[in-house]
């Protein structure tokens, strides 16, 4: 009888399918993976050390640079975060705006990540079609903040400047459409023989196993667990929102498929209730404490205070009491916490980064035993890994 | 503000809560069970705070899990105290934060166990999984050592890194650089002249801020 041995596979990290810079051991028994050993940390950049020298507000735009295709939903938790140390609430209308963005991200996600998926599993056109949805929403972006993607838009107590005049309409019709793009996206997958064959019973993690390997967001919620923040632990405005929350039910590459895309529609409902609430409601749109915000312009023109205020928060920052808080957000992924330890000067001393996909990479070994080779494409894409939130 | 915090959460609670202290219910069944090992509770400003000795922690860990609903640890994360204002020099340097979740209570705890340089701190890998990588990158970073771990290597440093960087005496800019050697034909590391500049000097307000 002939000798059999286990072959040893190298995946990545130049891999286009590695969604990024992961190198992943893989040992295989003919083409069935026995297990498989991620290496991470090739996207490190030490943030965490940054922080730790930059203020308060220098530290924001890193957040974009985490995971960097939901840029907004990561300045929200480092905002609250702050927020919650400094005692401050944002203002409603901030709030809503927050709320708006935070939505348009989920989409701009998951829009991403679907069409990513369906590259690595052979569907061309979906990519296509979905990045078509991203344009517009970065168009958004470019409007309030800018800049296209790193947009540093959110800040502690609100937001930087308040919507430019027609950009409410401008989304506002975006959402008339958008459901009929997400319609397009299920015509071409939902019932697709090549898609289902792929997805449906691949990467099953059932109830018990999701919750001991840390998961969250629709990797939680594609094996039924009823949890996401934006309803158990509201922040900001969505406890007045009116949403649902798909779940899964057999916790497969599939339902987390189903689960994702139905948050995109629920997403759309979020920010038509959001538009409807802005277009009526005028107001300031961050705390009129000008330590801890910049003065508007024009009152720096004949306040000299103003003007000191506007020097010190833009050079020495502000300070932040001692004490130490856990804030988290339901981020796209899942959830994305900011653990803030302050020493009461004006810069962070230490400030960790809870990363979703750095749990749901860990569980890669765990959902890949026993599948194929070309499952574990599915299965790493079925997590939405962005490696600049696992590697930090 | 933390004052504010806890009368709000005894609003939320019941009229038992008018007795102190107004710890919830799992912290005072851990207090009851592990006792002297439970060495602080404090109420943060999102949740309660628990000090534990480090001996205790995987039994503690093990305990909530089963009987006190928290199914997840969402975070473990290191912290080098030697730096921090009023620490002492023989206290101990490093902490270890824990952050668990009740997805069917739905709660969240922080733990805390403090460790000096030469303490092993038990590995939780046998409670969640999931603790595997996350200790993995508090070995990493912080060079805190975690018993019965099955699996401590570096996992965010490249491949043959020297040091433990989030530690308070490690370099902003690091010790070494890389650079491409056109001689050898191979990138190399040597170490770095490139001086520690600090843009925004870190300061304390005064008194009243302002």
């Amino acid at each position: 009888m002939a000798e059999i041995k286990n072959y040893t596979l190298n995946f990545g990290p130049q891999h286009p399918a590695a969604h990024g810079v992961l190198r992943l051991v893989t040992e295989l028994d003919g083409e069935v993976v026995e297990k498989c050993d991620p290496h991470i940390g090739l996207l490190h950049r030490g943030t965490e050390k940054l922080f730790e020298h930059k203020t308060y507000l220098q530290n924001l735009p890193y957040f974009d640079r985490f995971d960097y295709v939901s840029m907004m939903a990561n300045e929200h938790a480092y905002a609250l975060a702050v927020e919650k140390m400094l005692g401050i609430t944002a203002p409603e209308r901030a709030q809503y705006i927050r709320v708006m963005f935070a939505e348009l991200t989920r989409i701009l996600n998951h829009c991403m990540w679907l069409g990513a998926v369906a590259l690595d599993i052979g569907a061309m056109t979906v990519f296509l079609y979905c990045f078509r949805e991203r344009e517009d929403i970065f168009d958004f972006y470019e409007a309030v903040s800018g800049a296209r993607m790193h947009a540093s838009y959110f800040r502690p107590g609100g937001v930087t400047k308040d919507l430019p005049e027609g950009l409410l309409e401008k989304i506002e019709a975006f959402t008339e459409t958008f459901p009929v793009y997400v319609d397009e996206y299920e015509t071409l997958l939902t019932e697709n023989r090549i898609w289902k064959q792929r997805n449906v019973d691949i990467g099953v993690v059932d109830r018990e196993a999701a919750l001991a390997w840390g998961f969250s967001g629709p990797m939680i919620r594609g094996s039924g667990v009823e949890w996401d923040l934006r309803k158990t632990q509201p922040y900001d405005v969505y406890d007045r929102l009116d949403f649902d929350i798909p779940v899964g039910v057999t916790g497969d590459c599939y339902d987390r498929y189903l689960v994702r895309v139905e948050e995109m529609r629920q997403s759309n409902k979020i920010i038509k209730q959001c538009i409807d609430w802005l277009a009526a409601n005028p107001g300031p749109v961050k705390i009129d404490d000008y330590k801890l915000t910049n003065p508007p312009r024009a009152k720096m023109k004949d306040d000299m205070e103003a003007l000191i205020h506007h020097f010190r928060y833009f050079s020495e920052g502000f300070d932040v009491p001692a004490g130490e808080v856990y804030a988290a957000v339901e981020h796209p992924k899942g959830e994305f916490g900011v653990y803030l330890v302050s020493d009461g000067s004006n810069k962070p001393y230490r400030m960790k980064v809870r990363a979703s996909g750095f749990a749901h990479i860990e569980a890669l070994d765990y959902m890949c035993r026993g599948h194929m080779v070309a499952d574990v494409v599915a299965i790493l894409g079925t997590q939405d890994i962005v490696f600049g939130e696992v590697d930090r | 503000m933390t004052d504010e915090t806890v009368t709000e959460d005894k609003l939320h609670d019941d009229i038992s809560a008018v007795h102190e202290p107004a710890w919830p219910a799992d912290v005072t069944a851990l207090q009851a069970k592990f006792g002297d090992d439970v060495q602080e509770i404090e109420q943060g400003l999102d949740c309660v705070c628990v000090t534990l000795a480090r001996g205790a922690i995987v039994e503690a860990c093990h305990y909530l899990k089963d009987t006190q609903a928290y199914e997840q640890v969402m975070d473990i994360c290191g912290v080098d105290m030697s730096d921090y204002p009023g620490h002492a020099a023989e206290a101990p340097r490093f902490e270890v934060v824990y952050h668990l979740l009740s997805v069917s209570e739905n709660k969240r705890l922080r733990l805390k166990v403090l460790a000096g340089e030469r303490d092993l701190v038990d590995s939780v890998t046998e409670v969640w999984p999931t603790a595997n990588w996350y200790e993995r990158e508090v070995f990493d970073l912080y060079g805190v050592i975690f018993n019965h771990h099955p699996d401590l290597r570096r996992i965010l440093t490249d491949y043959g890194f020297e040091g433990y960087p989030l530690r308070k005496d490690f370099p902003l800019t690091g010790r070494v650089e890389m650079f491409f050697d056109e001689a050898q034909w191979r990138c190399v590391y040597r170490p770095n002249k490139v001086e520690n500049r600090e843009l925004v000097q870190k300061s304390w307000p005064e008194g009243e801020r302002g």
